[in-house]
């Protein structure tokens, strides 16, 4: 297995004639500056995308993104430049803009080494792109295609994505730190429309990983996402309106773990709890959830969606636990954020790309299993909400409030799951939410792998997981009083 | 990018660069193609408590071509403009094009609706301002807010940005056309606090010019204003009842109507409102247009992302729908003709009415004011509504109390047919303009 770094040099460095000391030269022009810390971030991105619509390949797309990001650190300021040109000169007219946040200060010299953990762990260093053959590709939208119209003659559209993503990047700090990653993202999606009289009801279902396009062959995925996907639609095409108001949620394992996400996730982000600004700030160590409730970020699952071998900044990712049996643990941290509160990187340094600064933000966020079967969990609520599939949310990391949105959902009524009711927002506060989980099943499920966190105009893949969850108290937006 | 004959130069260049892009699509076999290409440059900054907190530069550039072999079509792009990038780009666009399915849908937008005059619009007015100029400004800014009253306790910061750019778009028909644009902001979000409870609200000016913004005192004093109001929040009891949108939150309402009359939209048969053209869909006070020619807009260009030249039309007139918005590959699928609308709409307004927020509220009596909304709950397909929300509870024309943690249900088709009246309280620091909009009943959701 070739060497990460080599890859990286190979492919970032090597065609633009840069040599390790020229980015120590960069570095050293940095830190002459009175800067904290420094880094580059090299980044060569490939990703291509094919869409099928009325069963026809109807378009594919193939983009090109390369270039490098170069920030300066002093305290709590940070001076940020980059550009698209590989090359020295590009490079020290990008830093000399990033050095701009401070003054002149005394010379530094920097010598950088490679990172003692290469870790080429969680996935292999491929480029998904070319595991496949063009004509393979398109062949297999075309299955998906069949496959989802064989459902049910009431599926009257269908919309598959197929994406892979193969992104290069390369890191160097002031610290000495070189590292390098190669991320393989594959993923597929189906949205279809059902029609039956004259009511249209949508569905939709997908799937990724880090891996190679054979992760959406194997096992039959990709076809298991288009009857997911033509399944949601037949169930909302007899849903009835959903109920309005604050009442027992049982929420589904799996991809409703966007609850967490919302709910605490982005509230334990170190950047919001260094400045106060979170409904989390300084509550360490208080109870947040019910016991039993152990909730983690964990980078360096294999394969996942979220998962990454190194963070942005070239830390290795960890399991972070968050909240351990209730009690809050722990923030996620990025590395200036963990320098001015004192700690560590907890890898979680991301950033969208080179043109981006890096802050701290989720991997694969999920709460681990508790003990009980999840059709005692739907058998124990006399009257409520069983949410399975969701679309996207929101929070409001200040006030806590946190939404995201049913797009599968049943009654339960006497202990029985009974009758489909439409999509609607689930509202709560994420402070108190979890300390309304009275039932945690044993079956905990991460998500399918299709994932896009936002945060400051920012786009990642993350993943999230949880299993079976009864919330006693959740306010359900219906229309049905 | 300060001056007027650098921007030219830039803008020649650009041209150059569309026009090779055309050339090596033909010498690749493709039998038309369309290129566009941007460059822009801008400053971004944060001021945090009084400290700068961050400072971006930024400098983006773009490239991206679709290339048509007979009705296959394939597309690629690139950050990365050097000539070997280039080359490869439209390689990679080829290659694709080989692979996707013939469509008799496909192609470029006939060369007869090319824009044929380019009318400046006055969209360019870059911003000569200096890192400590802009760091000074931003700070006065945040002083503002966190000066107005002590239960301003934190911030977020005040943040200024200022960017400047060219976008050249050309296709095989011949068509060339580029113009430079800048867009200037600044924004300040700060957080209050009363016992335990933190809320924290934002205000934001923007602008083509920098002598269009509001003063920096006044965008802070505002961002205050609108967090103290908010503390205090408490959540309501599921009920029915009239929402009045404050008009900044009401153009995502304008935003869900465009999504339904999209092309896009109407063929895949995912829209909420198939099937309407010159049907009734508002009240019939109701007038929405468009002006993508407006001088100095947010939105305005002459042509659209096909070259199409751009025209002022009506989408609502009466209440009834008179346009959908369609490109040339849409409007082929419906068996009409492009709006000129490659891209979206450009300057769209709802004509106001002649009430004030204040007039609205007396109007409402008893009700829910709409300040914010949150998460994704609008199913397109179905019109199908469930948002989260804050605001106010009004009652006798006077807000009562902040409210937060509830949710706003209803479905569109409803929501546009039980318009009850526009505010002349307009929105106008976007792409879509309105006033406030008063709907007579939806569901609220909440204790």
């Amino acid at each position: 297995m070739p060497n990460f770094i080599d890859i990286a040099r190979s492919v970032l460095l090597e065609p633009a004639g840069l040599q390790e000391s020229d980015l120590e030269h960069v570095l050293d022009q940095l830190l002459s500056y009175n800067i904290d810390f420094a880094d580059i971030y090299f980044q060569a991105g490939r990703i291509e995308s094919w869409a099928l619509e009325d069963g026809i390949i109807k378009e594919g797309a193939y983009n090109i993104e390369q270039g490098a990001g170069i920030r300066a650190i002093s305290g709590e300021k940070t001076g940020f430049a980059y550009t698209d040109e590989l090359q020295l000169s590009a490079l020290l007219e990008a830093g000399k803009t990033a050095r701009a946040i401070t003054r002149a200060g005394e010379q530094k010299r920097i010598k950088i080494a490679q990172a003692l953990t290469p870790a080429e762990r969680l996935y292999q260093p491929i480029n998904p792109l070319n595991s496949l053959t063009e004509q393979e590709k398109v062949d297999l939208l075309r299955q998906v295609d069949a496959e989802a119209r064989r459902q049910d003659p009431r599926v009257k559209q269908v919309m598959v994505n197929l994406v892979a993503a193969h992104d290069v990047v390369l890191v160097a700090n002031t610290d000495g730190l070189l590292n390098a990653d190669i991320r393989p993202l594959v993923r597929l999606s189906v949205s279809v429309i059902a029609e039956e009289g004259n009511r249209r009801e949508q569905g939709s279902g997908g799937g990724g990983a880090r891996d190679a396009f054979s992760y959406l062959i194997d096992q039959d995925r990709a076809l298991g996402f288009a009857r997911d996907a033509v399944k949601q639609a037949l169930v909302n095409l007899e849903a009835e309106d959903a109920p309005a108001g604050t009442m027992t949620v049982v929420l589904g394992s799996g991809w409703p773990g966007v609850l967490l996400h919302e709910a605490i996730g982005h509230g334990l982000e170190g950047d919001f709890n260094r400045k106060g600004t979170s409904a989390f700030s300084g509550r360490m160590g208080e109870k947040v959830a019910s016991s039993g409730c152990t909730i983690v970020d964990n980078g360096a699952l294999p394969g996942r969606r979220g998962s990454l071998n190194m963070d942005d900044e070239g830390t290795p990712t960890q399991n972070t636990v968050l909240i351990e049996d209730g009690i809050l643990k722990g923030y996620m941290q990025d590395n200036m954020n963990a320098r001015l509160m004192g700690g560590l990187s907890t890898g979680n340094g991301r950033r969208e790309s080179y043109a981006h600064l890096p802050m701290p933000r989720m991997t694969n966020t999920y709460m681990l299993a508790g003990k009980h079967d999840p059709q005692e969990i739907i058998a124990s609520v006399d009257k409520g909400l069983y949410a399975v599939n969701f679309g996207g949310g929101q929070v409001d990391i200040t006030s806590g409030k946190f939404v995201f949105s049913a797009s599968e959902a049943y009654l339960i009524e006497n202990g029985k799951v009974t009758r489909p009711v439409k999509g609607a927002t689930l509202i709560g506060d994420g402070a108190d939410v979890l300390t309304r989980v009275s039932m945690i099943g044993n079956d905990l499920q991460l998500d399918q792998g299709v994932g896009v966190c936002g945060k400051e105009g920012q786009s990642l893949p993350v993943g999230v997981g949880q299993p079976t969850l009864r919330v006693d108290e959740l306010t359900v937006g219906g229309t049905n009083t | 990018m300060s001056n007027r004959k650098e921007m030219i130069e830039r803008e020649s260049r650009l041209e150059q660069l569309v026009s090779d892009l055309l050339a090596e699509a033909k010498q690749q076999g493709a039998t038309a193609a369309e290129a566009g290409v941007s460059s822009d440059a801008g400053l971004s900054l944060t001021v945090r408590m009084g400290e700068v907190e961050t400072i971006e530069h930024t400098r983006d550039n773009g490239l991206g071509i679709t290339v048509y072999f007979g009705q296959c079509k394939g597309s690629a792009s690139t950050s990365d403009l050097g000539p070997e990038a280039v080359r490869d780009t439209v390689k990679a666009a080829c290659n694709i094009a080989k692979y996707t399915t013939e469509d008799s849908c496909s192609g470029l937008a006939d060369a007869e609706l090319m824009a044929k005059d380019l009318p400046d619009l006055d969209l360019c007015h870059p911003w000569d301002i200096d890192t400590d100029t802009a760091i000074e400004l931003s700070k006065q800014c945040e002083a503002a807010a966190r000066s107005l009253d002590s239960r301003i306790v934190n911030s977020e910061g005040a943040s200024l940005s200022t960017h400047a750019g060219l976008h050249v778009y050309g296709n095989s028909h011949g068509f060339v056309g580029g113009y430079p644009t800048s867009r200037h902001s600044l924004s300040c979000s700060v957080i209050g606090q009363e016992g335990d409870a933190m809320q924290r609200d934002y205000w934001y000016t923007t602008g083509r010019a920098s002598t269009d913004l509001e003063a920096a005192e006044a965008v802070g004093q505002k961002a205050a204003q609108r967090t103290l109001s908010r503390l205090g929040a408490r959540q309501i009891s599921t009920r029915e009842a009239p929402i009045l949108f404050q008009s900044d939150a009401a153009t995502s309402l304008l935003r869900s109507f465009t999504g339904a009359i999209r092309g896009a939209a109407l063929y895949r048969k995912s829209s909420f409102l198939l099937d309407q053209l010159d049907q009734q869909v508002f009240p019939d006070f109701v007038h929405i247009h468009e002006n993508p020619r407006l001088l100095k807009g947010l939105g305005s260009a002459a042509f659209d992302g096909e070259g199409v030249a751009t025209k002022a039309k009506d989408f609502i007139s009466g209440g009834i729908l008179k346009s959908y918005i369609l490109g040339s590959y849409s409007a082929r699928k419906l068996g009409m003709q492009t709006t000129g609308n490659a891209g979206g709409v450009r300057n769209l307004a709802i004509d106001p009415g002649t009430l004030d927020l204040d007039g609205l509220l007396k109007e409402m009596d008893t009700g829910l004011l709409v300040t914010e909304m949150m998460g994704h709950g609008v199913n397109m397909v179905t019109g199908d509504y469930s948002r989260g929300a804050s605001g106010f509870w009004v009652e006798r024309g006077e807000i009562q109390y902040p409210v937060e943690e509830i949710t706003i249900a209803g479905n569109l088709k409803q929501m546009f047919q039980q318009l009850v009246a526009v505010g002349n309280d307009e929105e106008r620091r976007g792409n879509m303009r309105t006033g406030s909009w008063l709907i007579e009943n939806m569901t609220i959701a909440g204790s």
